[in-house]
C-alpha cells in the first residue's frame, strides 16, 4: 500500500446525543489523527441526527483505521468517504475583518467583488466580509486581504455533500 | 403493558434481574446509596464487597471470561469511578464483557465541582465501548438493557453507566429487555462468503500455511472454539494462539505449536516467519505478537477473520479480510472447503511438518530443576500436573509469572485462562480470580501471581475469606519486578533500578492476617505436597513459593527484532543484541 499521504474529505450521520461529539474529536486525539477541520450541526430534528464533516489526512492506511474506528463508535450510523467515493461538492463560510482608510479600503472593496465576497458590517474604517467557496479560494481571499489590513479570520470548516442523486 | 412507576434504584435492579445477573461486584458511597438499600431488600442477586473499586472490575472481568456473560460492576460517584478506570481500561484491551454503574452526584449539582463529583463519562470516554450518563429515570430501563447489549454483542467491551443520584431516587416508568434493534450499532456477524471462498482458495494452495488464533475465537464462544478445532484437523494445519487465546484450541493437541510471540515458542515464531499463508482468527496483530513489523511473515499471504472492522489493516496489511464473528465465518468456511473439496498438497504440508518438527526439537522451553531451590517454571509444570485433571480455573497477573504459565499450563479448553494481557495490569489476577470463583463455587481456581502484582490487590484477601472463596494463590516470589529486572539485564547494563523489593512482608502471616491459611514453600521437593495441601483446604490459601531470583524468561523476541530472531537462552551482552530502534520499544 502506498504510503502517500492524502486529504479526505469524510461525512459522518450520528445520534444526537450528548457527548458524540467528544466521541469523534477524542478519537482524533486518543489516536493521533489529524483533524484538518471538523463542522457539526443536526440536520435532521425529527430523527436527531447531526452530520459531521471531517477533513483530514493520512495514508491509505489510515484513513481506513480512521474511517473504521468512526464506525466502531456506538452513535455513528453512518460514514462515507466523499473522496473516494465519487464527485463531491465542499464549501466553507469564512468572515474576514479588514481594517484600513484610503486606498488600501478601496483595494480590500474591489477584490471581494471579485471574489464574491459581501459585505456584512462596515463602519468608517473596517468592513467584515462573508465569503462563500471552497477552501481554496477562503485562502486565497485571505492571502489578498492580508496586506489590506486584515485582523480577523473566523471560518467555519468546509461542509460537503456528494454531486448526484445519492444520499447519505 | 403499562407497569406502575417504580424508583430509579428499583429500576436499576429489575433490569439487572431482568438481564439474567445473580452476581455483582461493588462498593457502597453516598451517591450509590438507593441502589444499596434496594440491593438490601432482595434476594435475587448477590453481592461481593471487594475493598477497592479496581478490584470490583477484576472481578466481574474474571467472572465475565469464565462464564461468557456480562460481568456487573457498582461503585460509587467520584473516586469509586476513577479507581475504576484501570479495569474498564483493561476490559477495553481485552474485549471483556462488562457493565459498570457508577454513581454520580445529582443532575442539579452537576457541574458544580460537588462533593465526590467527577466528570465520570468524560473521564471513561475513551476507556469504555460506550458510556451513558442518564438524566431521567424514564430513559433507565432502556439505557440499562441497551448497555448489556452493546457490553455483549460484537466485540465485546466494558459500558459504565453514570446515575445521579436524584434520577436513582425518582420514580420512572420501567419496560422489561425486548429484542433491541439498535439504531446504529449494528455489528456484522455473518461474513462476507466471496471474501471467505477467496479466504478457502488461498489456504488450498497453502504449502506452508499456519492458523493463528487469538482471543476473538475464546469471545466467540465454545463454539467456535470447537470449529476451530474441527478445521484445523480437518486442513492438517499447525496452530498457533496468542496469551488471550490460550484454550481456544487443546493445549496438549499435536498439531498445537505454543503460544506465539514475544515469549511464545520458537517453532510457534519460526513457523509464523516462514509460512506461505498465514490464517489469522480473532486476534489483533498486536505488538508482543509482531515483533518488528517490516519483517513480519515477510512470504504470506494473510487473512484476517474479524468482527471489528477497525482491527484489519490496523497494523498489518492482509490480503484478504472477513469481517464477522469467528463461529459464522468458520462455519462457512468449513462448508465452502468441503464443498469444494478442498486438499491441500500433502507432500508439502509433510515437508512443513518436518521443519516444525526439526524447530521442536531445540525444546525451546526446556529448563533444569536441580538442586533445593526451585525453578518458577517448574513450579508451573508441577501446578498444572498436580491440577490438569480437575476442574481447574488459571488466572494470573503480569510479568515474569504471567509468561511461564502460559508456556508451562496447558489449557484443553476455553474460558479457563484469565490474564490481562492488552494492558498488562498488575494487581488483575487476584481479583479476577475471585469473580471467577464466585461464577463456579466447585472449581479449583488458582492465580498464578508475583510477589509485587499481588501487592498491588492483596486487599481482596478480606473479600475472599468473607465469602469463604477457596482461592489459591500461587506466588512466585522472586523478590524482583522480575520483567522489570530481565529488561534491565538485557538493556541497561543490570543496573537495578528500583526494581527489588527491599521490605516484602511475611506472606504467611499476611494471610493469617486476614484469616486466610499461608503456606511457604522453599525448597523443590516440598513443592507437590504443598499443592496437594493447598487444593485440600477449604478456603483462601496463599503460597509464598521462593524460587529462583535470577530466572529470566525465555525463549524471547528482543524489542525491534523479527520471529526468526528469537533469543532461547541469555546473552553475553543485551544491549548489543537490541539495537538502538528496538531500545526505545517497550
Amino acid at each position: 500500500m502506498t504510503t502517500d499521504i492524502n486529504t479526505h474529505t469524510i461525512s459522518v450521520l450520528v445520534d444526537n446525543e450528548s457527548g458524540v461529539l467528544a466521541r469523534v474529536i477524542g478519537l482524533f486525539s486518543g489516536r493521533g489523527y489529524n483533524i484538518e477541520s471538523l463542522t457539526v450541526a443536526e440536520v435532521d430534528p425529527a430523527e436527531k441526527l447531526s452530520r459531521i464533516t471531517l477533513v483530514t489526512s493520512g495514508t491509505p492506511m489510515v484513513i481506513e483505521q480512521i474511517k473504521a474506528q468512526l464506525g466502531r463508535l456506538v452513535p455513528v450510523r453512518r460514514v462515507h468517504d466523499l473522496t473516494v467515493e465519487g464527485p463531491h461538492v465542499s464549501r466553507e463560510l469564512a468572515l474576514v475583518k479588514v481594517v484600513g482608510t484610503g486606498e488600501k479600503r478601496v483595494e480590500a472593496l474591489r477584490i471581494a467583488d471579485i471574489f464574491r465576497a459581501n459585505v456584512v458590517d462596515s463602519s468608517n474604517e473596517s468592513f467584515v466580509f462573508e465569503i462563500v467557496g471552497k477552501t481554496d479560494k477562503l485562502n486565497a481571499f485571505i492571502n489578498l486581504m492580508e496586506p489590506l489590513g486584515l485582523v480577523d479570520v473566523a471560518r467555519t470548516g468546509a461542509a460537503a455533500i456528494a454531486r448526484g442523486s445519492e444520499s447519505i | 403493558m403499562a407497569q406502575e412507576p417504580m424508583l430509579g434504584a428499583k429500576i436499576v435492579l429489575k433490569a439487572l434481574v431482568d438481564q439474567g445477573v445473580d452476581v455483582i461486584f461493588g462498593y457502597p458511597g453516598g451517591a450509590v446509596l438507593p441502589i444499596y438499600d434496594e440491593l438490601f431488600q432482595q434476594n435475587h442477586i448477590k453481592h461481593v464487597l471487594v475493598r477497592h473499586e479496581q478490584a470490583a472490575v477484576h472481578a466481574a472481568e474474571g467472572y465475565a471470561r469464565s462464564t461468557g456473560k456480562v460481568g456487573v460492576v457498582l461503585v460509587t460517584s467520584g473516586p469509586g469511578a476513577t479507581n475504576a478506570v484501570t479495569g474498564l481500561t483493561d476490559a477495553m484491551l481485552d474485549s471483556v464483557p462488562v457493565v459498570c454503574l457508577t454513581g454520580q452526584v445529582p443532575t442539579h449539582l452537576i457541574g458544580t465541582d460537588g462533593f465526590q463529583e467527577a466528570d465520570t463519562t468524560g473521564i471513561t470516554r475513551q476507556c469504555t465501548k460506550h458510556n451513558y450518563l442518564v438524566k431521567s429515570p424514564n430513559d433507565l430501563a432502556r439505557v440499562m438493557h441497551e448497555a448489556f447489549y452493546v457490553a455483549s454483542t460484537g466485540r465485546p467491551g466494558p459500558v459504565v453507566i453514570d446515575l445521579p443520584k436524584d434520577v436513582l431516587m425518582t420514580k420512572g416508568e420501567y419496560m422489561p429487555p425486548t429484542r433491541i434493534k439498535h439504531k446504529s450499532y449494528k455489528p456484522q456477524v455473518k461474513g462476507d462468503l466471496k471474501r471467505i471462498e477467496e479466504a478457502v482458495a488461498l489456504l488450498a494452495n497453502a504449502r506452508k500455511p499456519i492458523i493463528y488464533a487469538g482471543g476473538g475465537v475464546v469471545n466467540s464462544g465454545p463454539a467456535a472454539c470447537q470449529l476451530l478445532t474441527n478445521f484445523a484437523r480437518m486442513s492438517g494445519f499447525p496452530v498457533t494462539l496468542t496469551l488471550m487465546g490460550l484454550g481456544a484450541y487443546p493445549g496438549n493437541d499435536k498439531q498445537f505449536l505454543g503460544m506465539l510471540g514475544m515469549h511464545g515458542t520458537y517453532e510457534a515464531n519460526m513457523a509464523m516467519h516462514d509460512c506461505d499463508v498465514m490464517l489469522c482468527i480473532g486476534a489483533r496483530f498486536d505488538d508482543r505478537v509482531t515483533g518488528l513489523l517490516s519483517a513480519f511473515s515477510p512470504n504470506s499471504k494473510k487473512i484476517h477473520i474479524d468482527i471489528d472492522p477497525s482491527s484489519i489493516n490496523k497494523n498489518v496489511a492482509v490480503d484478504v479480510a472477513v469481517v464477522g464473528d469467528v463461529a459464522h465465518v468458520i462455519e462457512d468456511m468449513t462448508k465452502v472447503w468441503k464443498s469444494a473439496q478442498v486438499r491441500p498438497d500433502q507432500d508439502a504440508l509433510a515437508a512443513w511438518w518436518a521443519q516444525i518438527t526439526e524447530w521442536r526439537a531445540v525444546e525451546c522451553l526446556k529448563f533444569v530443576q536441580d538442586g533445593d531451590v526451585i525453578k518458577p517454571q517448574y513450579a508451573i509444570q508441577r501446578l498444572y500436573e498436580l491440577t490438569k485433571d480437575r476442574e481447574t480455573y488459571i488466572t494470573t497477573e503480569v510479568g515474569q509469572h504471567q509468561m511461564w504459565a502460559a508456556q508451562h499450563y496447558r489449557f484443553d479448553k476455553p474460558n479457563h485462562w484469565m490474564t490481562s494481557g492488552g494492558l498488562g495490569t498488575m494487581g488483575y489476577g487476584f481479583p479476577s480470580a475471585v469473580g471467577v470463583q464466585m461464577a463456579h463455587p466447585d472449581a479449583l481456581v488458582v492465580d498464578i501471581s508475583g510477589e509485587a502484582s499481588f501487592m498491588m490487590n492483596m486487599q481482596e484477601l478480606a473479600t475472599a475469606v468473607q465469602y469463604r472463596l477457596p482461592v489459591k494463590i500461587f506466588i512466585l516470589n522472586n523478590r524482583y519486578m522480575g520483567m522489570v529486572r530481565q529488561w534491565q539485564e538485557l538493556l541497561h547494563g543490570s543496573r537495578y533500578s528500583e526494581s527489588y523489593s527491599e521490605a516484602l512482608p511475611d506472606f504467611v502471616k499476611l494471610a493469617e492476617a486476614f484469616g486466610a491459611v499461608g503456606m511457604r514453600v522453599e525448597k523443590a521437593d516440598q513443592l507437590d505436597d504443598a499443592i496437594r495441601a493447598a487444593i485440600a483446604t477449604n478456603g483462601p490459601v496463599l503460597m509464598d513459593i521462593c524460587v529462583s531470583q535470577t530466572e529470566n524468561c525465555y525463549p524471547m523476541i528482543p524489542s525491534g527484532k523479527p520471529h526468526n530472531e528469537m533469543l532461547l537462552g541469555p546473552v553475553a551482552d543485551g544491549e548489543q543484541a537490541i539495537d538502538a530502534e528496538g531500545q526505545i520499544l517497550v
